[in-house]
């Protein structure tokens, strides 16, 4: 069994006139929980959806380990106008969880995210805490090795981060590894073993979480956690 | 005035006393767009799931050419499928023109631009919002297209009701291809027609305020599904 589950080399990614990353090498291995952080604009959101294969590019993006299961979770995630338990059932069948198996996994996926009261509400009818621990209840539902993890507590209130982040930290217990990109850096302290430190489409620091707050590596990423990056391109 | 006011009290009275010519009609005008919009539902809903997630080679003028037909006018779809089920046609040896079978037939060619594009649409809008969720949750690109049907399918119902009451409306087609044989292939269009030829426009005008009354009842079903199912067929709804 591979440690690498998944790796970029000199990845680049453009939207029309817009090069959104560049020259990007990145590896996740397994049981890694890594935070992507940057300035608005900086390509976190780019980054993980090329790893998770969503997005267009040059360069290579190699799935080191292709029986590891990847899902997605994105910051407003989608749900269709059907019931909680349905938007279950259907990921399950995407994943092709056996249909003898898909009730019992979906109960289980509830009640690890304390929704099983609402099983039977539309999911777009779920307040933004409720409809984000569907999202991750749908995503431990598959049994995924690795999830990526859009922003994942932006606008939610003080509680309803919590609880995500206490998720969070139960999937990185169960041993899924987890790239996930966020603003908050005291998240990011409390969740992630490595982070990765993006300024306009470029990663200019990659350390395991410690070493990145305490080392002065990058003048930009040390400007970043300051708070004194300037609206500007410097 | 006069005329109006006699055409409503003869529409009244042919309701009232379920006049059994009017009571065919209006079944077999119902019987034919209702035929015509299932198979075209079937068709045209798969179609436009797929135009909204395919990439291939002349993509784009297929589905400008799905959009054009929106203004499809029935007179010529009546005319095309005459010479196809003519004697002397290619399809001429099913004998089936002038039957309820070949009205079934023009009407579906009718309306099955309007699913496909509709569908097309809403498809494309839906996948622009959840496409990726979806996908990276493992489906293909046409399960994404078919889940968002699932999704949008109040605006689905709204859709094909939009399309039904294209074909319901419609006398071009069935003219030519049905004959308007009383009894056999009259609908209410061609009876419309008919009547107004012999210049008994009171009776027309009868027929025509229960086709209005047929059309207003499927508009009320709209709204009915609005109200009920969501907001997105009220975009739908709104660009009839």
């Amino acid at each position: 069994m591979t440690d690498v589950l998944l790796e970029l080399r000199d990845a680049t990614v453009r939207f029309g006139d817009v090069q959104a990353l560049r020259g990007v090498s990145i590896e996740v291995r397994r049981g890694e929980a890594i935070a992507l952080v940057g300035a608005n604009g900086s390509g976190k959101t780019t980054l993980l959806r090329l790893l998770h294969g969503l997005v267009a590019h040059r360069g290579e993006r190699h799935v080191r380990d292709p029986l590891a299961r990847q899902v997605m979770v994105f910051q407003r995630p989608f749900m269709l106008r059907l019931s909680v338990w349905r938007n279950l059932l259907i990921a399950l069948w995407l994943a092709r969880v056996p249909r003898a198996e898909r009730a019992r996994v979906a109960e289980a996926a509830l009640r690890r995210v304390g929704l099983q009261a609402l099983r039977d509400r539309p999911a777009r009818a779920l307040s933004g805490g409720e409809a984000q621990r569907l999202a991750l209840a749908r995503a431990w539902a598959v049994r995924p090795q690795l999830v990526f993890l859009d922003e994942p507590t932006a606008s939610l209130d003080p509680t309803a981060k919590k609880e995500v982040e206490a998720l969070l930290e139960g999937f990185v217990a169960d041993g899924i590894t987890l790239v996930m990109s966020t603003h908050n850096l005291g998240q990011a302290r409390r969740l992630a073993t490595r982070i990765v430190y993006l300024d306009r489409g470029e990663v200019r620091v990659d350390l395991p979480t410690e070493a990145f707050f305490s080392e002065h590596v990058d003048p930009r990423a040390d400007k970043f956690l300051r708070g004194e990056l300037s609206w500007s391109l410097e | 005035m006069n005329d109006f006011g006699q055409s409503v009290q003869t529409a009244i009275a042919l309701i009232a006393h379920a006049d059994a010519a009017l009571v065919h009609t209006v079944a077999l005008s119902l019987a034919v767009s209702g035929a015509a919009c299932a198979i075209a539902a079937g068709f045209g809903l798969a179609a436009g799931a797929w135009l909204a997630v395919a990439r291939f080679p002349g993509h784009r003028a297929v589905v400008m050419l799905i959009n054009t037909l929106l203004a499809l006018p029935s007179v010529v779809v009546g005319l095309a499928v005459y010479l196809l089920l003519s004697r002397s046609g290619p399809l001429g040896s099913w004998g089936i023109l002038f039957t309820p079978g070949a009205m079934v037939i023009a009407q579906t060619i009718l309306v099955f631009p309007v699913v496909a594009a509709l569908a097309r649409q809403l498809v494309g809008d839906s996948l622009r919002d959840g496409g990726d969720q979806l996908r990276s949750m493992g489906a293909s690109p046409l399960v994404c297209a078919l889940l968002m049907l699932v999704h949008d399918r109040w605006a689905v119902v709204t859709l094909l009701l939009t399309a039904f009451g294209r074909a319901i409306a419609e006398v071009g087609a069935v003219m030519i291809v049905g004959g308007n044989i009383a009894g056999v292939t009259r609908v209410m269009t061609t009876a419309i027609a008919l009547e107004t030829s012999k210049g008994d426009l009171p009776l027309a005008l009868a027929l025509g305020l229960v086709l209005l009354a047929v059309v207003g009842a499927i508009n009320v079903l709209i709204a009915l599904v609005q109200r009920g199912g969501g907001h997105r067929g009220s975009a739908l709804a709104g660009a009839r």
